[in-house]
């Protein structure tokens, strides 16, 4: 793990809980959910100049069976809605979910008949983000409300093997 | 006196064919609007293509007016591609049972217009060869462009993904 090196000759004592809370709160990988405008913010947040690598977040994982957070970033419709959460579906737990913008995380300025209104109504979102549409840096904030989340809040206790 | 520009003179021709049936045109800009009655309608598309080169339909819509006499109004947008004369055609249709008779026997394009003009406002278009609806699920009970559709939807009407996912 690299930890020879930087601990030297020896050992130290740590709970399997502490350590998997460790690795797994930075290596968060997103399932990139683009459906309008702020995806093109979570591309600038992957990119060089914000660059979520150094969050551990780098890789986009097209394949919900190797993502951890589903980053829901637009407006949903009624009939994407149901895409979303089989995509959501099959993630593998512990998973997270942050809803992008004004749009995924109440309907925004899209009220109308054709639009949920915030994706919270068949996802448990965890990190909302408003703006219209956010920055990337409230992106990586919401990433970084994620990490604490997960170090806080998680315990491989609650991992089960159902 | 000055020629006649080819819309002019499409007015003149459509006045003459029409006769009283051509109830109103409204030409205060580039493209004439022109109000006929219904049971005109296939007959003088059938004219516009075939006698006025009118080949293109460019769109077909529905408004609600709201309004108690010929509350719906369908409107089509048609250019003769030799005199480059753009028209709005425009029939109205009574609130009670909407019907018209379909133009996508004389033009190809008005099918899905025309599925979309009965999604949204709930015309039917008789002689349609399929009349589903275009955006809205099958079974959705309204029309969602009407005046009376309140605007954020008729909550429950749509169904959402259910949040317990299936034991498999």
């Amino acid at each position: 793990m690299g930890l020879e090196s930087a601990m030297g000759e020896g050992y130290f004592t740590t709970t399997v809980d502490s350590l998997a809370k460790w690795s797994r709160s930075n290596a968060v990988w997103p399932m990139p959910m683009g459906l309008a405008c702020c995806a093109i913010e979570m591309m600038a947040f992957a990119g060089p100049r914000y660059d979520a690598a150094r969050f551990g977040s780098e890789v986009m994982r097209f394949s919900p069976r190797q993502s951890d957070v589903m980053i829901v970033a637009g407006w949903c419709s009624y009939k994407m809605s149901h895409a979303i959460r089989r995509i959501w579906d099959q993630m593998p737990d512990p998973k997270w979910c942050i809803a992008m913008g004004a749009c995924a995380s109440t309907g925004g300025m899209h009220r109308c008949y054709g639009v949920v209104q915030g994706v919270d109504n068949f996802l448990p979102v965890d990190v909302y983000i408003s703006g219209c549409p956010p920055r990337p840096d409230s992106l990586l904030n919401a990433l970084m409300k994620i990490q604490e989340k997960i170090r806080n809040e998680q315990s491989v206790l609650l991992d089960t093997n159902e | 006196m000055s020629e006649k520009t080819a819309k002019e003179q499409f007015l003149d021709d459509i006045k003459k064919y029409l006769g009283d049936d051509l109830l109103e045109i409204q030409d205060g800009y580039e493209f004439p609007n022109i109000l006929i009655r219904k049971d005109r309608l296939h007959e003088t598309c059938q004219w516009l293509k075939h006698e006025q080169h009118f080949i293109y339909l460019v769109d077909v819509f529905g408004t609600d007016r709201f309004t108690s006499e010929g509350r719906f109004e369908v409107i089509y947008n048609v250019v003769c591609l030799r005199t480059r004369v753009r028209i709005f055609l425009k029939v109205r249709v009574e609130e009670e049972n909407p019907s018209l008779p379909t133009l996508s026997d004389i033009w190809r394009s008005a099918n899905w217009n025309e599925r979309e003009t009965y999604d949204m406002f709930g015309i039917t278009f008789e002689g349609h060869p399929d009349l589903r609806r275009m955006y809205m699920p099958e079974d959705y009970q309204y029309y969602p462009l009407r005046k009376e559709f309140p605007l954020i939807g008729v909550p429950g009407s749509i169904e959402l993904p259910s949040t317990t996912p299936d034991k498999a």
